[in-house]
Formats: structure tokens, C-alpha cells, sequence
């Protein structure tokens, strides 16, 4: 501490200022609701009342332009893959993906013989989180959630990043 | 105002829509705000579910049959079981009747906990949303007890359960029905009579009855437009001819038959009506009986078609299988009743405002997964 | 009504080579020539005596090169009669065409553009055949037995199937 010590009084904090906006961004994960199929489901149950989804501050969005995270949850078809990436493209900066489910995540259980479905998200948008589980519980994407907070908060956005 | 031109306006209500359950386009042609015609575009959805039922053994289907209308699991499985034990000509311990009735019966109440729910949404509701999924949440507890799953179960198998039911399920049901039987008058008074939402519902939307035998449309739909028909009743299977019930038909006293309200309004009686067969299932359930007693070690039909179909939450759930004597089969063919709820909406939607297209494909409460298959 | 009183009363109205019955252990049918069908159909929808108002189920059925044959399914039901009969119409696996019956029961729409888009049967006289589940530009009917799937859909590599081994 040295310099610094027993020299401001008790209302002025000290920090990095990516600190401060990570802590902010990650306590607001604004979601795009992006139900497909029956993992949809559980994102419902996810944001009721038992498995509340409100208290990490997410709130559900039924526009990309407002929101910040986008759960894919159900199967990607290649009917519907071409306009997952243009959605994606719609949300703003920065913008984070869950994969949820393991139909997003590498095909699911239809891999073997799905002619028509995409063996997982990644290969059209860049996935950050991945929730296995056919359907992940309420509390595994609540899971998800908190890894994508960590990850958020970590993110450096004013300090140059090295390369 | 003599020469002012007006045309008429394509408008998508695309793939991603918060209204609209799922993976559907719409395609709406409107002329200012009132629908001259309501295109469906499906097929966001195809999981290739028959080409999987082609290569996998009969057994193996049932995971694929489960996550075809994910909402009503369980009732996805007991009717390509029973169409298998049909053509197998086997027949099922009492225990395993009684126990199927129960949780096909669960899970009807749980699809019609969602479809309550996400209609008050659809409409601008949003507490019914809440207080559907606090019940059931009750009964995805009671599932899980059994079989370990939340969603989709894999739980009815050909000739029998895959489980049995844990000590303290029947103790835990009672509790249940004690407790959601005085809910419905709950629900009543938030949205059933609700004056907005009887004006946003009622009248809206009307289903003849000829044009809703003409498109196929069955199960409360059906019934909300005044056709007394029932699968668990007329045609009846498993062993529903031992209860006492009544069918849940559509009523003329708030709107007309065939609208949006009676839509919804029969799923609520339905639901009380389910209450009911439990409660009397459980009251004669055999305690002594193995559920997998029954279960063949291999299973593998003779040669030869046949089409057999069960009440489903949302219709008549019908599965023409083709089987050529081998371990798989030949084909499935799922005759699914969203498909046929959905076929209507070009109907019944037309004339409308947009804001009516949202309640009545609300009310016709389709299932993605299932009409794409 | 039986499916043998069915039978006599199609036979009576049309001629009796457009007809055929068949026996197998749960399902007796009736398989009718392509031709003809379309006056068939409207018959038994219209008919008093079988007033067949409600079309359950539509299937395509596949037997695979070697039989060389593919086949559709139709199953009705009458509200009034509360009585069923199913229907088959067989032809060949190239250019198979079937007068379409979406004018007598309107949800033959639907599932007579799925079983083109999945086996490429042809339906005369539909208003609008074009694919239902799949998207317009994909390659290929699926659901035949010895499809093939293309390389690659709009820069994505499409999936191959696997044939699963039969077990004896």
C-alpha cells in the first residue's frame, strides 16, 4: 500500500477501473431469449419463481439489441442456423453466448443420424459457456451463469491487451 | 382522399418471436393493422426424428419419441408403447395400467399448467405465469422422485415402467391434488374471469365445427368448439373405461363456442378432470405386481402395418408404424396433433388485428418439436 | 360398417379392378389405383352411408430399391359412423404422381408437400407443392431408403448417416 495509505477518507475507493466494470457488466446479464426446443423449457423454469433467474440481475429480452448474452437453448437445424448468425451479429458489444443443452453444444442426441441438424452452436457464432445436459437442470444453467460472470469479470476492456 | 393508394403489407413474425412458442414464421399479409392471410412457415425444427426411428431398435425409439412434444412426455411414451404391445399382442400387468394412468394423467395437468401460463403471457399476464410453474414445479418433483428426470423421461417402456414408484409417492401425490384442486379457483379468479382478458379472448377467433373435422383438429380444441369426443372415452385404451369422468366441452356463455376463450377454458376443466382420474386410480392401485415383468428381452414384431393413436394434452397423437419382421423398424410415421391445430390458423386468424393473431395461436397451444418432428 | 361392407360399396360405385383388398394380422386395408382416386376420395368423404369426414393420418411409405416400390397411406375415420378404413396407393419410385385430395380434406395440404419433401412423390393438382420442413434449396428427399446427403448447405458441412448394422 505504502504511498497511498491513511491518506483519503472514508468515502473514496481505490480501484482499477476494469474491475469496476466488469463487477458492473456481470451483475446485469441481460438475456436473449432464444428458446428452440425443449431446453427452452428449462430456461423458463430457470427464470420462475423457484430457481429464480432475476436475483443475478438477468432479465429476459426478446430483442438483440438490448440484450447482452444469448442463450442458445435447443437444437440448431441449418434451416435456423443462418439466422442464428444473423442475430448474432444484430446484438451489440460486447456480447457473450451460452450453449445450452447438449443439442447446441455438439448435436445432441440426434448426431448419429441428423441429417439436418448442425452438430453445435460453435460452428456458426463463437460460444463463451457450455451447459451440458439433455435438459440441463434450472441449477446447471445457473451454474453457466456464474461461470459467465467470472469470465466477465475478468475480461479487460480499458487496459491494453497484450499480444 | 380520392386518389390515395393503399396496398397491402407483408409482415414476418419470424423464427425468433417471444410469442410464438417456438421456432414458427409467420408470414402475415395485413392491410393496415387487420390480417388478410396467415402463411405458417415450419421446418426450423426438423430433428430428422424418422430417420433416427429407421435405424435405431424399437426400444431405442423412445428417448426420440420423448423429445417430440417435450411438454407432454410421458403421454408421448405411452402411446408408441402401447401401438408396440399391440403389435406384439402383450398384454401388461395391472400394476403398470394403473401406475401409466397416474403419470399420463400428471403429466396432461403439467402441459396444461404450461399452456395456461404462457397464453396469460401471450395476452400481458405475466402473475398466471408464475403461479403455473409453482405447481408445476410440484409435480416435476414427483417425477423426479421416480425416475431421476425433470423433462423427458424415457420412463413408459414396451411392457412395462422403468421404474418403480419410491416409498412415499402415493403419500406425496395426495398431498399434491390436496393442495392444486383449490388453486383452480385461484387461477379462475386471475384470469378466467377477468374482464380484459375476456375481451381480448372471447369472441375472438371462432372454429366452426365442420372446418375443424375438415382440418383434423382434435383434443381440447376440438372440444371447445362444441364435439363431444374424447379418445380416453370413445375409442378407449389402457384402462380409462374404468373411471368416472366427465369430458370437458366447450360452453356458450362468456363468447361463443370455438374461441379463444373456450380454447383455454376447457384445458381448465381438464385439468380438474385429470384431478379427478388420479384421485381414483390411486385409490385402486395394486401394491403387489414387478412393472418389468412384462418387458420382452427382444423385441421384434411380425410383418405388417398398423396405426394406432392416444389422447395426447394437445390431441390425437397417432403412430403408424411399418414393420418388416426385424429388430427395427421399418417406419414410424408420428401423426402429430399440433400439426393439425396449426393447419387451421389461415381459417380462423383472417380478419383479425395482429394483436389477435398473438392470442389465438396462444390458444391453439402448439409445440414445436412436434410438428416438425 | 366393416371394412368387407366398406369394400362391396366402393365396388358398387366403381369398377372393381380399381380395388383390392388385403389381409395382414392388424390392419386390414384397401389399396386403390392412382388414377382414380381423386373421384374415390370425394366419394367417400360425401357418401352418406360412409361419410368419411375426417382424414387421421397421411403416410409415405419407402420399401427401398430392391422392391422398387413406394407407397402412401391413408387412414380415415367417420365422425358420424364411427367407423375406419385405411387406404394404400403403391407405385414406382421414379416420378410416382397422385391426383391430390387437399380440396376434399384441407389438411392433405400439409401432408402432401411433407411426403414430397421427404420421398418426392409428386401430388397432381396440389396449388402449392413446394417443401415443407426442409428449406427450399436443399437436395435430395430424405426419408428414401438410399439417400445420399450433400456435401455442404450454404458453407456447412452437412452430417453423413451412419447405417446402423442389423442385428439378427
Amino acid at each position: 500500500m505504502g504511498i497511498l495509505e491513511n491518506k483519503f477518507n472514508d468515502n473514496i475507493i481505490v480501484g482499477q477501473m476494469d474491475k469496476l466494470i466488469g463487477w458492473a457488466r456481470s451483475n446485469s446479464p441481460w438475456y436473449f431469449q432464444f428458446g428452440l426446443a425443449c431446453c427452452a423449457i428449462e430456461m423458463m423454469s430457470t427464470a420462475a419463481a423457484r430457481h429464480d433467474f432475476d436475483r443475478f440481475g438477468a432479465m429476459p429480452r426478446s430483442s438483440p439489441r438490448q440484450a447482452d448474452v444469448m442463450i442458445v437453448a435447443g437444437t440448431v437445424t441449418m434451416k435456423m442456423g443462418l439466422r442464428v448468425r444473423r442475430l448474432w451479429e444484430q446484438m451489440a458489444d460486447p456480447k457473450y453466448v451460452i450453449s445450452m443443452g447438449s443439442c447446441a453444444t455438439s448435436g445432441g442426441p440426434y448426431w448419429q443420424h441428423g441429417y439436418h441438424v448442425l452438430k453445435g452452436v460453435d460452428l456458426v457464432v463463437p460460444v463463451d459457456v457450455y451447459v451440458p445436459g439433455c435438459p440441463p437442470r434450472p441449477e446447471a444453467l445457473l451454474e453457466g451463469l456464474m461461470k459467465l460472470q467470472e469470465k466477465v469479470k475478468r475480461q479487460k476492456t480499458l487496459a491494453k491487451i497484450e499480444e | 382522399m380520392g386518389d390515395l393508394r393503399t396496398e397491402e403489407m407483408t409482415i414476418n413474425m419470424g423464427p425468433q418471436h417471444p410469442s410464438t412458442h417456438g421456432v414458427l414464421r409467420l408470414k402475415l399479409r395485413t392491410d393496415g393493422e387487420v390480417v388478410t392471410s396467415v402463411q405458417p412457415v415450419i421446418g426450423y425444427l426438423h430433428r430428422c426424428f424418422e430417420k433416427h426411428a429407421e435405424n435405431l431398435e424399437y426400444p431405442g425409439v423412445i428417448p426420440f419419441v420423448d423429445r417430440c412434444d417435450y411438454l407432454a412426455s410421458m403421454n408421448n411414451d405411452h402411446g408408441y408403447s402401447m401401438a408396440i404391445e399391440k403389435l406384439l399382442g402383450i398384454e401388461v400387468p395391472e400394476r403398470v395400467e394403473y401406475l401409466r394412468v397416474i403419470f399420463a394423467e400428471l403429466q396432461r395437468i403439467a402441459s396444461h399448467l404450461v399452456a395456461f401460463g404462457t397464453f396469460g403471457l401471450d395476452v400481458g399476464a405475466f402473475t398466471p405465469f408464475l403461479y403455473a410453474f409453482r405447481e408445476r414445479e410440484m409435480i416435476l418433483d414427483l417425477f423426479e422422485m421416480t425416475c431421476g428426470a425433470r423433462l423427458l423421461y424415457n420412463y413408459i417402456w414396451v411392457g412395462g415402467l422403468s421404474h418403480d414408484i419410491p416409498e412415499g409417492f402415493v403419500e406425496k401425490t395426495y398431498e399434491f391434488l390436496d393442495h392444486f384442486e383449490p388453486q383452480i379457483k385461484e387461477y379462475n379468479d386471475l384470469l378466467t374471469n377477468n374482464k380484459i382478458f375476456i375481451e381480448r379472448t372471447a369472441d375472438v377467433g371462432v372454429l366452426p365445427q365442420n372446418v375443424a373435422i375438415n382440418y383434423g383438429v382434435t383434443g381440447p380444441q376440438l372440444r371447445a368448439s362444441g364435439v363431444d369426443w374424447d379418445l380416453r372415452r370413445d375409442e378407449p385404451y389402457s384402462i380409462y373405461d374404468r373411471f368416472d369422468w366427465n369430458v370437458a366441452v366447450g360452453v356458450d356463455d362468456v363468447g361463443v363456442l370455438g374461441d379463444c376463450w373456450n380454447r383455454y377454458y376447457v384445458k381448465i376443466l381438464e385439468m380438474q378432470e385429470s384431478a379427478e382420474i388420479i384421485r381414483q386410480a390411486l385409490d385402486h392401485l395394486p401394491v403387489e405386481g414387478d412393472v418389468q415383468e412384462a418387458v420382452p428381452r427382444k423385441i421384434r414384431p411380425p410383418k405388417g402395418s398398423l396405426y394406432f393413436r392416444s389422447e395426447n394434452p394437445r390431441g390425437e397423437l397417432g403412430f403408424y408404424i411399418v414393420s418388416d419382421g426385424k429388430t427395427q423398424p421399418f417406419r414410424v410415421k408420428m401423426r402429430s396433433p399440433a400439426l393439425h391445430n396449426l393447419g387451421v390458423i389461415d381459417e380462423i386468424a383472417s380478419g383479425w388485428l395482429v394483436a389477435d393473431v398473438v392470442a389465438i395461436l396462444g390458444s391453439l397451444d402448439i409445440v414445436l418439436g412436434e410438428i416438425d418432428r | 360398417m366393416t371394412r368387407e361392407e366398406i369394400y362391396t360399396r366402393l365396388t358398387e360405385q366403381f369398377h372393381e379392378s380399381l380395388f383390392e383388398k388385403s389381409d395382414e394380422p392388424f390392419n386390414e386395408f384397401i389399396t386403390v389405383q392412382a388414377d382414380a382416386w381423386f373421384d374415390i376420395a370425394k366419394y367417400l368423404k360425401n357418401d352418406p352411408e360412409l361419410y368419411f369426414d375426417s382424414l387421421m393420418c397421411m403416410s409415405g411409405v419407402d420399401f427401398g430399391p430392391k422392391d422398387d416400390t413406394m407407397e402412401v397411406a391413408y387412414d380415415f375415420h367417420s365422425m358420424r359412423h364411427l367407423h375406419k378404413i385405411t387406404t394404400k396407393i403403391t407405385g414406382p419410385r421414379e416420378d410416382f404422381h397422385i391426383p391430390s385430395v387437399e380440396s376434399v380434406w384441407r389438411i392433405a395440404d400439409w401432408h402432401e408437400r411433407e411426403i414430397y419433401d421427404l420421398f418426392g412423390i409428386i401430388f397432381d393438382g396440389h396449388r402449392n407443392l413446394k417443401r415443407l420442413l426442409l428449406p427450399d434449396d436443399w437436395e435430395g428427399h430424405p426419408l428414401r431408403k438410399d439417400y445420399e446427403v450433400q456435401e455442404y448447405y450454404h458453407g456447412i458441412r452437412v452430417p453423413k448417416i451412419k447405417p446402423k448394422k442389423l442385428t439378427p
